[in-house]
């Protein structure tokens, strides 16, 4: 609980979901553009409903996809997720079970794909996908490194993510710690705008003055 | 095998014949004693992976498919799986297992399938399974990062070892532990980027023991279909593939012996020939 609550004053009260979600956004953009790729996308994994969820897409369909949700066990991602080993494939439509239904349902038929698990610690987090690198390009074990570079910081991204989530939720609660949570965002609030005075007694007249 | 009982912790002076070996070590090991003219047959082999595509022109024969979940406490143990291949990834393993050892026989054990939640324990029990069936080779490009269930992975590797059964496993390119791979019982394998699926190399740091033919592979995938895959995943059927050979031509080795003529023979170790 400790924890949850030093998240709660220092990442979720400071609006962190936002943020972490533009990090992720922003590592699926960079991986598109290292790879050459059409698109690349991050799942995350909801362990409630054993879904992967679009967190976050560059590239085709990406207006669309963020916060669609299927099956854990569907396709490569699910496959990626369950065994942990990162996979890539050429062709892939050749493979007419190839999670067709969800690919099509994006909009967007690969013809090529790279996929990674994002682990941190022991927890497997969800998928990053990169889909359709350039076919004159041979795979080589470089890209693959440098696919394992991109999946340690979405998974550090997704596991800031699903902490500021958890406070967030810390926060929405009506227990004690949600209180004292509270009373933490808004004096940190205070503080920001009476930047140069630093008399307590006005700072927290001030918070309770927004508090009651 | 002696049916004597051997001496469990101890080799007394007159007991030394009781454990003399079938076959004497070549003075130089070549890949030609190792598996020349051998086709696989007669070596049992299991996939644990998500399930083989039965018929598929790469893989012909599946000797059973079988598929393990866990209802409640309760392991269920299917004998006669008809949900084939719920990804593509076993047949693709599977596929090559038979282009290096045409005539092995090969059973698809299916731990994959019903979704993320419970898979390191459904991953359990099959290795369990498979181990308990005394399979020669267990091919398992698959790995759980839970640390829960290290000990036990660890305990069943130590088992099959001792029983005769070489479990080859996929390491991992990324900076996490994951198992079983890690554990000095079973052979790990990393992909080269060569294209020949002959070629091994073994790596003297590990944890990941040998490297294999892992970049641009062409498998079997569903429908009959055919890919081409690059992971490590890829890898782990090749090493699986040739110890397979190896063993049916040299039905007695124990891993111990497996891995040193694996050893012996790799890219990287055995020389000019």
């Amino acid at each position: 609980m400790n924890e949850d609550f030093r998240s709660a004053v220092a990442a979720g009260v400071l609006g962190a979901e936002a943020s972490y979600g533009a990090l992720l956004t922003s590592i699926v953009e960079v991986a598109r553009a290292i790879f050459r790729a059409k698109a690349s996308s991050i799942f995350l994994l909801d362990e409630a409903t054993d879904e992967l969820v679009f967190a976050a897409v560059a590239g085709e369909g990406s207006e669309s996809l963020v916060g669609r949700r299927f099956p854990s066990s569907t396709g490569i991602a699910g496959f990626v997720l369950v065994s942990r080993q990162p996979l890539v494939i050429e062709d892939v439509l050749e493979d007419p079970r190839f999670s067709r239904e969800t690919a099509e349902s994006t909009g967007f038929v690969p013809k090529g794909l790279m996929a990674v698990p994002l682990l941190h610690e022991e927890r497997a987090l969800g998928v990053l996908e990169v889909l359709d690198r350039p076919s004159d390009a041979r795979f080589t074990l470089a890209e693959m490194e440098l696919l394992g570079l991109f999946a340690n910081q979405a998974a550090i991204a997704l596991d800031l993510l699903q902490r500021a989530r958890r406070a967030q939720a810390v926060l929405a609660d009506e227990s004690e710690l949600a209180v004292l949570a509270r009373l933490a965002a808004v004096l940190e609030k205070r503080r920001e705008e009476a930047e140069g005075s630093d008399d307590p007694a006005l700072l927290l007249l001030a918070v309770l003055e927004e508090l009651l | 095998m002696s049916e004597e009982p051997l001496p469990a912790w101890s080799l007394p002076a007159d007991a030394v014949e009781r454990i003399a070996l079938p076959e004497a070590w070549p003075g130089r090991l070549t890949r030609e004693w190792a598996w020349g003219e051998a086709t696989g047959e007669g070596v049992r082999i299991c996939v644990l992976d998500s399930g083989v595509e039965t018929d598929h022109p790469l893989v012909g024969e599946v000797q059973e498919s079988i598929s393990i979940s866990i209802e409640g406490d309760e392991v269920l143990v299917d004998r006669n799986d008809t949900a084939g291949d719920l990804c593509g990834h076993g047949t693709a393993c599977a596929s090559v297992i038979r282009s290096l050892a045409p005539q092995c026989e090969i059973t698809s054990v299916r731990v994959l399938g019903a979704g993320f939640t419970g898979s390191g324990a459904v991953l359990l029990e099959g290795l369990r399974w498979a181990v308990e069936q005394g399979f020669d080779v267990i091919n398992m490009s698959l790995s759980t990062t839970k640390q829960k269930f290290a000990n036990l992975l660890h305990e069943l590797a130590d088992t099959a070892y001792f029983r005769r059964t070489m479990l080859v496993a996929s390491a991992h390119n990324m900076p996490v532990e994951s198992y079983p791979w890690r554990f000095s019982s079973v052979i790990s394998v990393g992909s080269h980027e060569q294209e020949d699926p002959y070629a091994y190399y073994y790596n003297p740091t590990p944890p990941v023991e040998f490297f294999a033919r892992g970049v641009d592979v062409e498998v079997g995938w569903l429908g009959g279909g055919r890919l081409v895959c690059t992971g490590n995943s890829f890898a782990t059927p090749h090493i699986a593939g040739i110890a397979s050979l190896i063993l049916s031509k040299h039905r007695e080795l124990t891993p111990f012996q497996l891995k040193s003529v694996l050893y012996l023979t790799a890219s990287n170790v055995r020389g000019e020939e």
